[in-house]
């Protein structure tokens, strides 16, 4: 077997797979387009609003809301990165690693009761 | 020791004596890794079929389901019971016009089921079919997983923002907000499966449930992680957007959904992407709570045979499931849906992890 390094030999797959379905959409909407009839009118062209004539603009503003939960998430996946190389080292930290996670964790959910209480994760206020 | 599926056929090749052939002729050249990316690409075009066929095979199930659910037979005419139905549905989708509303971002349009469907496929990299049937061993594997299917509302909301059509935008508005919820108590209940383990590498966690408590309970970490195991499912569900969870879609308020304007080919790479996304969640399931490929082995038939066979039971049992859910629980609304997520899913993410940090810190297991 060639020796080459392990990083080449783990993603490569990822590599290949990534170009195979590239490759594969690709070419299915192409040959789609090769046998499929394309009569456009205005009508069809339209964007679908359950038959009648679209009313605005779709890309309205959002509540403010949908931007607190998203926020609220970006904490708590930053502090789920954190969390991993600690869980893989978890036995070898022994119980020191784990009271100090504990104090790590406990200021998160501290964080969560706080954003309970200010109602930053209700859907609608 | 063969360890990965690449391994695996060189193996295979070298028990037929073709191997070294042709090794020598790639290394006379002075060329051998373009064997190596040959061999990589044989097994990855493997994999890219496994899942076509499945994909296919799902959609006929699900239908079988419903209609086994609502007493009816479902698709019976093409193919023996219906089989051949979703051949027949591909080639009616090749056959469908493309439309692409004059409204539109036609570029963002066309890229969304192209990123839709990647991550789909890209999920199967690391996932254990059986002993030594996995593609790459990643040493991240758990982490790939979580941080490529986190890539998935990103297609939805490109997807629904380039329709600019109001049910597609609110589609994948509920749809994003949906999944970052879910991602929280699925990444914590992941990790206390790695705690127990020490490794992100999908292949250690399996390994690590192989064997019995007192000959017969397995040592599956469902036993261990009850909590974990009822909180992945749930979060696994909603982060699919199955029923009870289907804002994404959910017909009687928004038509389709993110995926409202789309139609032909396009449309189908969504619904490819859904029913692949279903499989490899499963099967992610199964990895981290059912023992992966773990099992009896039979005398005389290769380890390989059998454990794939017991990994498809298992992950077939849990799409079973899923299946059997959507069928028989009503959708919850949006908000409630979020309060689930925040309010008592991630309280209890981080309580079964800490439960699980002190069993470990203790000794106990």
């Amino acid at each position: 077997m060639a020796a080459t390094n392990a990083f080449f030999d783990n993603y490569l797959p990822v590599a290949i797979l990534t170009v195979i379905g590239v490759v594969f959409v690709a070419v299915s909407l192409f040959m789609s387009r090769m046998v499929r009839p394309s009569k456009k009118t205005k009508e069809k062209l339209s964007t679908y609003e359950c038959a009648e004539v679209p009313v605005g603009d779709a890309r309205i503003h959002f509540n403010i809301q949908y931007y607190l939960i998203v926020i609220v998430f970006l904490v708590f996946d930053v502090e789920v990165l954190f969390l991993y190389p600690w869980a893989v080292q978890f036995r070898q930290l022994g119980s020191l690693g784990f009271f100090e996670m504990v104090v790590f964790i406990e200021v998160l959910v501290i964080g969560l009761a706080y954003a309970w209480r200010k109602e930053a994760l209700e859907w609608i206020q | 020791m063969i360890e990965n599926a690449y391994q695996l056929i060189v193996y295979v090749l070298t028990l037929l004596g073709v191997y070294e052939w042709i090794y020598g002729i790639f290394q006379s050249f002075g060329i051998d890794y373009v064997l190596q990316i040959i061999i990589v690409f044989v097994e990855i075009v493997i994999l890219f079929a496994f899942v076509l066929v499945t994909v296919m095979f799902l959609t006929w199930m699900e239908r079988k389901v419903v209609a086994m659910v609502q007493s009816r037979y479902g698709p019976m005419v093409t193919g023996p019971r219906g089989l051949l139905q979703p051949v027949m549905d591909g080639v009616k989708l090749i056959g469908k016009e493309d439309i692409i509303p004059a409204k539109a971002d036609r570029w963002i349009f066309t890229l969304a089921p192209f990123i839709v469907f990647i991550p789909a496929l890209l999920v199967f990299i690391p996932l254990p079919f059986g002993k030594s049937l996995i593609i790459s061993d990643l040493r991240v594997g758990l982490l790939y997983i979580i941080a490529i299917s986190a890539m998935s509302p990103v297609a939805l909301l490109l997807a629904g923002w380039a329709s600019n059509n109001k049910y597609s935008l609110m589609g994948a508005m509920r749809a994003v907000a949906q999944d970052i919820s879910y991602t929280i108590p699925l990444a914590l209940t992941a990790i206390a499966v790695v705690m127990f383990t020490g490794s992100l590498s999908t292949v250690d966690i399996v390994n690590a449930q192989g064997g019995t408590w007192f000959g017969i309970i397995p040592k599956w970490f469902i036993f261990i992680q009850p909590l974990g195991f009822i909180l992945f499912l749930i979060a696994s569900i909603a982060e699919m957007g199955r029923i009870p969870f289907d804002f994404q879609e959910s017909e009687s308020e928004l038509v389709a959904g993110f995926f409202t304007e789309y139609s032909g080919m396009k449309f189908a790479m969504f619904f490819l992407a859904e029913y692949a996304h279903l499989f490899a969640v499963s099967g992610i399931i199964v990895t981290l709570f059912l023992g992966g490929w773990e099992g009896p082995a039979l005398p005389f038939i290769p380890v390989q045979l059998t454990s794939l066979v017991i990994f498809l039971i298992k992950t077939y049992a849990v799409i079973f499931f899923a299946m059997w859910l959507r069928d028989t629980v009503p959708r919850v609304r949006i908000d409630q849906l979020l309060n689930l997520g925040w309010k008592i899913m991630v309280p209890l993410a981080v309580l079964n992890l800490l439960l699980t940090g002190f069993i470990v810190v203790a000794g106990v297991i």
